[in-house]
């Protein structure tokens, strides 16, 4: 029985360790110092889509009000002038 | 006043290269220049629009209606810049595109509260005046507990905090773009509801017309 749980203890003290030991060393972790630089994400494209597309659609969001505006003027001044 | 909102804006490039990258996030902290004027803008808008459909519903003023809904379609302009930049930043400053923060989730939340608004202006035929001012009011409630929600739960997002501690050359950019932002808001506001207003004369002549 003493033997039996000796045995029990030395095992479970042991595996722990060659569990450790049988891990394949990981890949998965860079050093910032070996980055390569191409991997990295650029800052330009994204700041030019952010500004592009702020003008694009501001833009077009003055054109649509302008073209609005001006065909509903002209209907109002139809109206007035049936009015009259 | 359009010109030198127009001018402002022309001359925000220059501004903005002019000011020294960020320690951590370097060059893409830039967005932030067009970025939080945007998100500040949206939540004017969204308040713009609270007060306006409140003066509408409760003080039977019909114009206040024409300034509620330039200021819904405002907040909805506002808060697709802020969408859309916050992202583009993000993806370089945190890794991801997006992540249900508070800040995050409130901000679309509130957007889609003004989609659904206009939406519902446009579609819902008689009484969606009264219905969507209603939930500009609702929008409008949104708008404290999107700004404090970045100091009161864990995010990735900038605090309020980070404005006043700028450093000069960080925030004479900053303020340049709010100011810019801040005079197109009044700007396209003026327009827009110019336009509400015309087509509500056009709508009563052409009552008039039929009465006769």
């Amino acid at each position: 029985m003493r033997l039996r749980s000796l045995v029990l203890c030395v095992c479970l003290s042991v595996l722990p360790f060659a569990a450790f030991a049988q891990q394949p060393p990981s890949g998965d972790f860079v050093p910032v110092d070996e980055t390569i630089p191409g991997e990295q994400i650029p800052a330009l494209p994204l700041i030019a889509t952010a500004y592009g597309f702020i003008w694009v659609a501001l833009l077009g969001y003055v054109w649509t009000i302008g073209r609005r505006l001006q065909k509903v003027e002209a209907e109002l001044a139809d109206l007035e002038s049936r009015g009259k | 006043m359009l010109a030198l909102a127009a001018g402002m804006f022309a001359l925000a490039p220059w501004m903005i290269n002019a000011a020294p990258n960020e320690a951590t996030m370097g060059l893409v902290y830039k967005i932030y220049f067009f970025h939080m004027p945007s998100a500040w803008m949206f939540m004017v808008a969204a308040i713009t629009s609270g007060v306006a459909s409140a003066r509408f519903l409760f003080l039977k003023r019909p114009s206040a209606d024409g300034w509620a809904l330039a200021a819904g379609e405002l907040a909805v302009l506002f808060g697709a810049f802020t969408l859309v930049t916050g992202p583009l930043w993000a993806r370089k400053a945190w890794g991801v595109w997006w992540v249900w923060d508070a800040r995050l989730t409130s901000s679309l939340m509130l957007f889609m509260i003004f989609v659904a608004y206009l939406l519902l202006r446009k579609y819902g035929g008689p009484g969606a005046d009264k219905l969507g001012a209603g939930m500009a009011l609702f929008g409008m409630a949104n708008v404290p507990f999107i700004y404090v929600s970045v100091n009161y739960w864990r995010t990735f997002h900038p605090l309020t905090s980070v404005v006043p501690t700028l450093p000069v050359e960080m925030g004479i950019p900053l303020w340049y773009c709010v100011t810019a932002f801040t005079l197109l808001f009044i700007v396209l506001l003026r327009m827009r509801t110019r336009l509400e207003h015309q087509r509500a004369r056009v709508e009563a002549l052409y009552l008039l017309e039929d009465e006769s």
